[in-house]
């Protein structure tokens, strides 16, 4: 999962890698650091997320030496979605996430399907625990449904990294493909800090 | 006046044509399309393996099975290539073999580069899961679950990949029957030492246990293994040995037609 704030994002991923009712291994990462801004999460099919993210890097440097500077978030935004619509119809079986600093220094979120319909978004939960995921941050980050249609939310970083925390604890009680370990990504104008959180393993 | 149909000769051909096309389409169909792997054929089961003191001790049996069928009984499925890299396959043998020969390939063009610097386990391990990997997107994949141990430089390394390309890498491996039955054996007393890695004693032990548990309880297992070490002294592959085993409890055994 990933999600945007005024001037920093975060970018959330378990480490558990699983088939069927099996535990492969306990830690596996699936969140990526693309960049000193931009973060990238993939769920669904570990190879092809694992080889997709190795493309992107790729391409990343092929355009650092072309333009001798590095891609922005919201390029690598663009050039995800376009990579993924190229094999359209022998899709990369991963759902990504992207989150960093655009342009303005604003936190900003991406969010993909399989064959690379993207979207720029405040908050975005993807993979096996994202129906459970989603409805706590349309609530707890997006105030939808409130009594009080007047609440805004001034969202800090200690704020987002304790919801982050709560909503995996939550999914790994309910979703079996979810626990181990969580990997944090704080993404700030300043650089990406990378906070492990130890999750239930059963 | 009864006159003849000018176009009678044309609708003739034309009838003609058609009963040939049909007759080509029929053999057409006789004809089944290319298939690629889509079963394993001659299969190997579990592989287990475990990071310890000195290294990495891997353990298969010796079974090649067709089937139910236990066709081969001496088949060595462990491979050593370099010197500090091991392969244990799982799953379809004659692409175990394929496997084999392509990492003679490699470590003949190693040879040939003479460049000092021989290829780490995570090199062989990425090798190996970019070919899996590519022939899955092939939709002709290489039907196996490979296990790879190695030790260099101090370190050791243990990593899985399978037919999709799918890779992990853990303290402990085991495939196809064991991830079900010496799987949690293996993790259990990993982790019961917190930290404190097993001794060469210790692994031995616990990997001959999971393979009698698996002997029991897996129908195309056979007590017949050998067991590999990876460690600063080089790869080394033991002859096929036995394990004890104990059948007197089987005589109380009810049910399922005893």
């Amino acid at each position: 999962m990933a999600l945007a704030g005024e001037d920093f994002c975060i970018v959330a991923a378990d480490t558990r890698q699983s088939d069927g009712y099996h535990i492969n291994c306990r830690y596996a990462p699936k969140a990526h650091q693309l960049s000193d801004k931009t973060v990238i999460g993939t769920s669904g099919f570990y190879a092809d997320g694992l080889n997709f993210v190795k493309k992107i890097k790729q391409r990343m440097e092929w355009y650092f030496h072309q333009h001798d500077k590095t891609m922005s978030t919201t390029a690598i935004a663009q050039l995800i979605s376009i990579m993924l619509y190229q094999k359209r119809f022998f899709p990369y079986y991963v759902f990504c996430v992207i989150g960093g600093i655009d342009e303005n220094g604003k936190g900003c979120v991406y969010s993909y399907d399989s064959v690379g319909n993207a979207e720029r978004v405040q908050y975005q939960a993807a993979g096996s625990g994202n129906e459970l995921l989603q409805p706590f941050l349309d609530s707890q980050i997006g105030l939808k449904n409130r009594s009080n249609e007047n609440e805004t939310l001034n969202l800090t970083e200690e704020m987002a990294i304790k919801i982050v925390k709560d909503a995996f604890s939550s999914v790994t009680e309910r979703d079996i493909h979810t626990g181990d370990c969580v990997e944090i990504y704080i993404i700030r104008k300043d650089g990406v800090e990378c906070q492990k959180y130890p999750l239930k393993r059963d | 006046m009864n006159y003849p149909n000018p176009f009678a000769d044309a609708i003739d051909y034309q009838r003609m044509e058609q009963h040939y096309d049909q007759e080509a389409l029929d053999s057409l169909n006789a004809i089944s399309p290319m298939t690629r792997t889509q079963q394993p054929i001659v299969t190997g089961t579990s592989v287990l393996a475990v990071k310890y003191k000195d290294g990495i001790m891997m353990t298969t049996d010796c079974l090649a099975s067709y089937g139910s069928l236990a066709r081969f009984r001496n088949v060595e499925r462990m491979l050593k290539v370099g010197d500090s890299t091991i392969i244990g396959a799982s799953g379809d043998i004659s692409d175990f073999q394929y496997i084999t020969y392509l990492m003679d390939k490699l470590m003949t063009k190693e040879y040939n580069a003479n460049n000092g610097q021989p290829l780490a386990p995570e090199n062989i391990y990425e090798y190996l899961s970019q070919v899996m990997y590519q022939r899955r997107n092939k939709f002709d994949p290489l039907w196996n679950a490979l296990v790879v141990g190695g030790f260099q430089d101090g370190k050791s390394f243990l990593g899985y990949v399978n037919l999709r390309g799918t890779t992990y890498q853990s303290e402990t491996i085991a495939t196809g029957y064991g991830a079900y039955i010496a799987q949690p054996l293996l993790r259990n007393a990993v982790e019961k030492r917190n930290g404190e890695p097993l001794t060469e004693e210790e692994a031995k032990k616990l990997l001959d246990d999971c393979m009698r548990v698996l002997f029991y309880r897996d129908a195309r297992s056979l007590n017949k293994l050998q067991r590999a070490t990876v460690t600063a002294a080089g790869v080394n592959i033991s002859e096929p040995y036995s394990l004890e085993t104990e059948w007197a409890f089987a005589e109380n055994i009810r049910g399922y037609g005893a």
